[in-house]
């Protein structure tokens, strides 16, 4: 079909040549060499050791092969790529590990029954099998939807006031709100307990540990929608007012439309910020080991208390139980966070 | 003519206002006028404590194109954007004298800002369709914006986009997204969706100066047919565009101080006879 004379082949001149290639992994080859026999010939001792000793050679190698193979500058560039893998290498070391531990020791508590079955009529010594973590889930999701009713209303007009209203309390309040954002978890748990549970309801509630999660809640959900809202051009405000809208009809109709996905990210990001939050959770709800769906009263359960119960019970069945509830806390963490990439990275179409 | 003298008095607090006297412009607006429209009285405006426009006296009358030229920083567009109140979304903003709409001052105490915005339409420098809003939404959103009720919208929305010229290419796809359309057609669509609350007064400022030549054009021939039933009055930076378009030019100049308008009067005049030596050389293309 084709007759054209000369064929373009797509080629990527930029990439390192097979030849620089070997060099680079002869280099990798050599710095594990070096840390093998600079750990063996010295005092040093231990993983960190090996670790350490590697990382100082590879980068010293890069250092010598960019300076004999170009010059001193790229020899500088190459000794850098190496400090910064090790950076990235130490940040990533503890979070597979975290992954890694969770998993593995997670697994062993998973059986048929675990998403259905609660806790109310098993023993901390009872086989695996017995019992679940269904109120534990139950709890969380109420526990995090009724934070969310209070928080998003709130965390969203505060970031329209920041962005849109711009009055005189703007810088006040979003110094408050970046605060609040610091605020230890178990203070607002405490707050809680003080203001409201001894002094009004005199018992524990989901509410109660809700409205802790709300206060932890906000300044994520305020900050997060904030910066978003501040991405969309202010062509927009003034294209809805110049047609006639009051303010209010243009943030509502124009600029909060056009910013929804962002605030969809500002949601998950909050609720990810809580849902394993435990300090004002042990603090408030009372962690009931039976399914309850009645936020307003009773004890309720939730995934970081079935996890701290089971490991202070101790027995080996509990602590396996407890390491099964870190797995599926943390899938619905890590569930969360893709959901908010995915959503927060579509474009309208 | 009473609105004259008024327009002295005017005048007079305002330079003093505004430390400057330059009665240049006021002396000849009085000559243009052309019945009822828009009208401009002794306009300044400022940012914070920049002077950005000084004195503009401009009348516009119903159902011409005024085209605004002048050197980027002259305060064209400061000035359009006093006449439908734009100019206060700038939280430094001031402003001094009277914007009359049909005899009534727009920046009157208790005027209602959102109604005075539906009669004086604007459409901006760059396209800005909402992101959120499909295109035949996208044309009636002044409507839902301004919470007015219409039971036709179908024939309003067609006929608002034959108006902006943009109809045969849309039609068959009302319901894709603003934003999947080219610049030109999106900035026909703003003017689409301008029209649909049926304004006195579209304001343009610069609205061709992201597109290119074919849907400058268009949107040319669309000022001229809706220059029928409208005021329309237009900032460019393109002579010949001011030629093409509308009946009276005014030239705006800002020389080390704030914007003036410089001379006014029918565009033919502008470009072949202007009275002030400035404007010659700005039009003949000798600077700026």
């Amino acid at each position: 079909m084709s007759s054209t004379v000369e064929i373009a082949k797509p080629s990527k001149p930029w990439k390192p040549s097979i030849k620089e290639r070997i060099i680079d992994i002869t280099l990798l080859a050599g710095a594990v060499l070096t840390s093998y026999a600079v750990v063996g010939a010295t005092e040093l001792k231990g993983k960190l050791a090996y670790f350490f000793v590697f990382f100082a050679a590879l980068a010293i190698f890069n250092l010598i092969k960019g300076t004999a193979t170009r010059d001193l500058m790229i020899g500088k560039d190459q000794f850098f790529s190496a400090v910064m893998l090790l950076g990235m290498t130490l940040v990533l070391i503890p979070t597979a590990s975290i992954l890694f531990t969770v998993i593995d020791r997670g697994r062993k508590g998973l059986h048929s029954g675990l998403l259905t079955n609660d806790m109310s009529l098993a023993t901390p010594s009872d086989p695996i099998v017995n019992g679940g973590l269904a109120h534990a889930i139950v709890g969380t999701f109420l526990l995090v939807s009724v934070a969310l009713v209070f928080s998003l209303p709130i965390g969203i007009l505060t970031a329209l006031y920041l962005t849109e209203i711009r009055g005189r309390f703007t810088r006040p309040i979003r110094f408050l709100v970046q605060a609040m954002s610091g605020v230890p978890s178990i203070v607002a748990g405490l707050f809680i307990l003080s203001a409201i549970v001894y002094t009004v309801t005199k018992s524990y509630s989901g509410v109660m540990g809700s409205l802790a999660l709300t206060i932890l809640m906000i300044p994520t959900i305020a900050r997060t929608a904030e910066e978003v809202l501040n991405l969309i051009p202010n062509d927009l405000r003034e294209a809805g007012v110049a047609l006639g809208g009051t303010q209010w009809r243009t943030v509502a109709m124009v600029v909060v439309p056009a910013a929804r996905s962002g605030l969809i990210t500002a949601l998950i990001l909050g609720v990810a910020r809580i849902v394993g939050e435990t300090a004002p959770i042990l603090l408030l709800t009372g962690g009931g080991d039976a399914l309850n769906f009645n936020p307003g009263s009773g004890a309720m359960g939730s995934l970081p208390f079935y996890i701290w119960k089971s490991f202070l019970l101790g027995t080996e069945e509990s602590i396996t139980r407890g390491w099964a509830g870190l797995l599926v806390l943390l899938v619905l963490v890590l569930t969360l966070f893709i959901l908010a990439r995915v959503l927060g990275s579509r474009r309208m179409k | 003519m009473n609105s004259e003298e008024s327009n002295k008095e005017k005048d007079m607090s305002t330079s003093s206002l505004a430390g400057i006297a330059s009665n240049h412009s006021t002396k000849r607006a009085g000559t243009n006028r052309l019945g009822i429209g828009l009208e401009a009285r002794g306009v300044h405006a400022w940012f914070g404590k920049h002077h950005a426009l000084s004195n503009v006296t401009l009348d516009f009358a119903a159902g011409t194109v005024t085209a605004l030229i002048g050197p980027s920083g002259c305060g064209k567009s400061t000035f359009i954007r006093t006449l439908n109140r734009m100019h206060e979304f700038i939280p430094t903003a001031a402003m001094a004298g009277e914007v009359l709409l049909d005899g009534r001052d727009i920046y009157e105490p208790g005027t209602d800002v959102t109604k005075i915005r539906l009669k004086i339409g604007m459409v901006f420098q760059k396209p800005n369709p909402f992101p959120s809003m499909t295109i035949g939404e996208n044309v009636l959103s002044g409507l839902r914006l301004a919470q007015l009720k219409n039971s036709h919208k179908e024939e309003l929305m067609e006929e608002c986009l034959v108006r902006a010229g943009l109809w045969n290419e849309v039609k068959d796809r009302l319901d894709a997204h603003g934003g999947s359309l080219s610049g030109g057609q999106q900035q026909r669509l703003c003017i689409a969706r301008a029209l649909a609350v049926n304004p006195q007064v579209l304001l343009m400022d610069e609205p061709c100066s992201a597109l290119d030549p074919g849907s400058t054009l268009r949107i040319e021939e669309t000022i001229k047919e809706l220059s029928e039933s409208m005021t329309i009055i237009i900032v460019t930076h393109n002579m010949q565009q001011a030629a093409r378009v509308s009946d009276f030019t005014a030239f705006f100049l800002a020389d080390g101080g704030p914007g003036e308008m410089i001379e006014t009067g029918p565009t033919s005049q502008i470009f072949s006879q202007p009275r002030d030596q400035r404007t010659e050389n700005y039009v003949t293309g000798r600077f700026g």
